[in-house]
């Protein structure tokens, strides 16, 4: 493509907290439309608004671990504009004073990394939800109003990006920060997590920026990325066609897969920006700052390199583990309990407690299979072999039991008594004389045979490694 | 001396006293106003079922020894701006015609908490929005003192009612005066505290950073009991104060120290009316004889103070008028709406008064884009030079005296053609919204004519008991508080058409 692509991102969060940024309702998700409503959110005559602190401690530690200068002074801003969805016609948000400004997030695309800047993080209020009624020619509309009022975190960035894999490595990285600070619960099919991207093309090596296109309301990182390619070809053959890309907000349509014009640069509302009356200033000070600092864990990206230097671990290992804190914090686990094994314990982790997690659905912190169970079961592991432990691994996870009670009560430690192995091995020759001979006339084969029989009558646990030092030997003087 | 003629204080020691049961006080009230509302028309609903219900409440407590509370008996008016649970809160206008709040406003759980009786909602002009009364949707309220003259505004409803005896004290709501100035017309005592002393949870918002609860009593000591009852800390409004509150009852008739009263040239300038500055003027002769020191003063920025107020006061107008859109609750036109556009459009249209319109409009407007710095940024600053104006002033004087209006009360249609002349009859009231200071208007004379004239103190950020002891002061030396007005009917008269 001739055109260089200019792309910027505001991720919309809602954040963590038990009540709404102003009252006291739940901001449970998915219960009965209005249940969780008060006259506060509902924007009746005289309700006033109070500061959930949660929410704000929440936003001011995403603002310090997106890199952002901290405002001493914020305060908030009243955005107006009419939707049946926003009780009081004017969304709480900040304007003037954001709580944080100029911050960035670096990502690693193909092995390069790069710097995306932030511009602003503030703290707003969500709005309702509107209900269609599915029956066709329906006259009227439904709100439920039990999401307004949660608090929603907003980041926008620089329009830094220049393709879609910085796109997408830039919403993975903001999730795993959001994720591992614990301030958000970024659920997409929840709306916890969304996105608004602008895309602007340009001829490669003009300094002048084209004209910008926004796309709002994404509710998933692969609806961004096919807004961002639909509109990259839409964008560009106007281009080439030699007319004019319009300024203009756009809404997708996951749909058909097209975007469609919601409103011109000439319609864009006037929100009328003014400071809220009815919440006070509040001033951030170096005390309350390093107090939220030390709350800030280690982050995936310093995480991941500790993992490489510390337990020897690959590079793609450690990436897998740092995805999900909870898969890192698990794996931290077992290694303090069992400081010889890092790597195995890993390759437990990332092949079989990984499948599990994704064959149930489930996450590590419910998974019935603890670090100290995962531990012990490797510790026993060289007295059962890891044939018979995946089975006791599968065993664990059906029973909740530990490795060592069903190693004993199933008696499956392995046989490396050699006496005892030799008796077995007389008598399984001693059965199977043609097979012995085989093998004495080359047939080496016969070997595998007389493994397996043997296996059989000790039921998998005669050490392999012992057991076929043995029968060579046996089968070798055999022959003479 | 008939009952519904005390005080707020001397009928709750009479019932305390049971020298008189709150039941028969609630019924001989009602008796009264159902002989002169007709004439003065300061209620837009009553509640007799719910004030005889409270009124047997407290007769019961009493009988059984219980503890009663601070206002135990006294009825009370609420403007109708004020949410009551149950009870409709229209704030004069059509389109909040039939809403009912499910709550109770902070003040409102206040005063029950101490056992007063809520008689009724009060009149006021539509959102607090005027100075005259005439702008309510309703019903036009007259002044007991003269029934062809306007009670003032915006609490025309709440002044009118306790100054005709309909009530014995009332809460109203003071933005740029719309407790002072209809208490100065009435000729009764209004009271607006600092911003931030009592919670607005459950008064229904005009302007945020400027309204404030206040009270109309017939007396100082009643203003200082109502104050002690709703002042205080409210974890539902972010901008109610911490500060703690002090006992404004006990020594409420002992001025300490020596005065010093400043008195602002700006105040007495072009504009006021002669009958009113010699009024104040006599008031202030008798401070000075009871040994307080008259300290001239400038409040150069003053002038700027109503040009300041329509812009901030508009602009936060439009916005907390915005809910109003027929959604929730409300209006909802009876026409059919083609979209929500549509639907918005007729709800407002044919919801809002035409005063309340046009300062909606005149709110967008300074909040436009490419307005804001030139407007509302700028009215912020020139609000700060004010406040710096009064800061400076109250290093030298402990409380500031002036006219609390222009002029006494004007004639029912005079000014509502000429919303200009209207909004200056705030131009002496204004400046304290603006700084957050509080504001005492009493009566302090009369017209030729026979109308009241008010006299406004103001006092630094939190010094309500100083402003209280200065105004009971001059109580204590006068009896304009004790006049009442001459209820009769009037003739009728022709080219007023309400």
């Amino acid at each position: 493509m001739k055109y260089e692509v200019v792309m910027g991102l505001e991720t919309h969060a809602e954040l963590d907290t038990e009540s709404k940024l102003f009252c006291g309702c739940s901001t449970k998700f998915g219960s009965e439309p209005n249940t969780q409503t008060c006259p506060v959110c509902l924007g009746l005559p005289g309700v006033l608004p109070v500061m959930n602190k949660k929410a704000f401690e929440h936003s001011l530690k995403a603002a310090l671990t997106l890199n952002c200068e901290i405002s001493k002074f914020t305060n908030f801003d009243r955005k107006s504009y009419y939707y049946p969805d926003l009780p009081k016609n004017y969304q709480t948000s900040q304007n003037y004073f954001n709580i944080g400004n100029n911050g960035y997030v670096d990502i690693v695309v193909k092995g390069k990394e790069k710097r995306i800047d932030i511009h602003n993080v503030h703290l707003e209020e969500e709005a309702g939800k509107l209900i269609h009624p599915e029956t066709s020619g329906a006259n009227y509309s439904l709100v439920d109003f039990n999401r307004a009022g949660v608090p929603l975190l907003e980041i926008v960035t620089q329009p830094d990006m220049r393709n879609v894999e910085e796109v997408e490595s830039y919403m993975q990285a903001l999730r795993n920060i959001l994720l591992y600070i614990g301030v958000s619960d970024c659920k997409m099919q929840e709306g916890s997590l969304r996105f608004e991207v602008s895309i602007s093309l340009r001829e490669k090596g003009s300094n002048v920026l084209g004209n910008r296109v926004e796309i709002k309301n994404l509710n998933s990182m692969k609806a961004v990325l096919k807004v961002l390619a639909y509109e990259m070809s839409r964008q560009s053959s106007l281009l080439d066609k030699g007319e004019n890309v319009l300024m203009e907000t756009r809404l997708w349509d996951d749909v058909d897969s097209v975007s469609r014009r919601m409103r011109s640069k000439e319609e864009a509302h006037d929100y009328r920006y003014f400071p809220e009356p009815d919440l006070v200033p509040i001033w951030i000070d170096q005390e309350w700052i390093n107090e939220i600092r030390a709350t800030i864990p280690e982050l995936p990206v310093d995480k991941h390199q500790r993992f490489v230097n510390e337990y020897s671990i690959s590079d793609y290992d450690a990436g897998i583990l740092t995805e999900d804190k909870h898969l890192a914090d698990y794996f931290e686990e077992c290694v303090g309990l069992s400081q010889d094994s890092p790597k195995e314990l890993s390759n437990w982790i990332i092949n079989d407690v990984l499948r599990e997690l994704n064959e149930r659905k489930t996450n590590v912190q419910d998974f019935i299979v603890s670090p100290k169970m995962l531990v012990e079961l490797v510790k026993i592991k060289p007295t059962i072999g890891s044939s018979i432990a995946k089975d006791v691994f599968g065993e664990m996870i059906n029973t909740g039991r530990t490795a060592p009670s069903i190693v004993k009560e199933k008696n499956l430690t392995q046989i490396d008594d050699v006496s005892e192995l030799n008796d077995i091995v007389t008598k399984v020759i001693e059965d199977n004389p043609k097979a012995a001979e085989d093998y004495g006339q080359g047939k080496k084969s016969a070997l595998t045979f007389l493994i397996g029989q043997t296996m059989k009558i000790t039921r998998g646990k005669a050490n392999p490694k012992i057991l076929t030092k043995i029968l060579m030997e046996r089968l070798s003087a055999g022959s003479k | 001396m008939l009952s519904h003629e005390l005080s707020a204080n001397q009928i709750k020691e009479k019932i305390i006293k049971r020298e008189i049961t709150a039941q028969e006080i609630v019924e001989e009230l009602f008796e009264w106003i159902n002989l002169k509302e007709p004439l003065i028309k300061a209620y837009l609903c009553l509640d007799k079922e719910g004030a005889l219900l409270k009124a047997k409440e407290v007769d019961k407590k009493l009988d059984n020894g219980e503890k009663v509370g601070l206002l135990a008996g006294v009825p009370v008016a609420l403007k109708d701006n004020i949410c009551t649970v149950g009870i409709k809160t229209t704030c004069a206008s059509k389109i909040l015609e039939n809403f009912i709040p499910p709550y109770d406003a902070f003040v409102v759980k206040r005063i029950k908490e101490e056992d007063a009786i809520i008689i009724g909602k009060a009149n006021l002009d539509e959102f607090a929005m005027g100075s005259s009364n005439e702008n309510s949707a309703f019903h036009i309220t007259r002044n007991p003192w003269n029934t062809d003259c306007i009670p003032g505004g915006s609490g025309g409803g709440p002044a009118a009612a306790v100054t005709a005896d309909m009530a014995f004290m009332a809460l109203g709501s003071d933005t740029g005066g719309s407790v002072r100035q209809p208490s100065a017309f009435c000729g009764n005592v209004g009271c607006k505290p600092t911003y931030g002393r009592v919670s607005r949870y459950g008064l229904v918002a005009f302007a945020s950073s400027l309204d404030q609860i206040g009270s109309v009593t017939k007396d100082v000591y009643d203003a200082a009991l109502l104050l002690q009852v709703v002042s205080g800390h409210d974890g539902f409004d972010s901008t109610s104060a911490t500060v703690g509150v002090p006992d404004y009852l006990s020594d409420i008739n002992n001025v300490d120290g020596n005065l010093r009263i400043g008195v602002p040239k700006e105040f007495f300038g072009e504009g006021l009316n002669s009958e009113v500055g010699s009024a104040v003027m006599n008031a202030l002769e008798i401070y000075k004889r009871n040994g307080a020191e008259l300290v001239d003063l400038s409040l150069p920025h003053c002038g700027y103070a109503v040009a300041t107020y329509y812009i901030i006061a508009t602009a936060e107008a439009s916005s907390n008028l915005a809910r109003y859109d027929g959604v929730r609750y409300g209006h909802r036109s009876q026409l059919s709406e083609d979209n929500i556009i549509d639907m918005y459009s007729r709800v407002r249209a044919e919801g809002f008064g035409s005063e309340v319109k046009r300062r909606i409009l005149f709110g967008n407007y300074v909040l436009s884009a490419g307005f804001y710095e030139a407007y509302y940024l700028k009215a912020s600053k020139v609000r700060n030079l004010i406040k710096n104006d009064f800061e400076d002033a109250f290093k030298k004087v402990d409380c500031i005296i002036s006219p609390t209006c222009p002029t006494p009360a004007f004639r029912i249609g005079e000014k509502i053609t000429d919303p200009l002349q209207m909004y200056l009859s705030d131009i002496y009231t204004i400046p304290a919204n603006l700084v957050g200071i509080p504001g005492i208007s009493i009566p302090c004379g009369f017209t030729n004519t026979g109308l009241p004239i008010g006299m406004q103190i103001l006092g630094k950020h939190f010094d309500e008991g100083k402003i209280l002891k200065v105004a009971k002061l001059f109580e204590n030396e006068t009896d304009f508080h004790l006049k009442k007005p001459n209820l009769i009917e009037p003739e009728p008269k022709k080219g007023i058409d309400i």
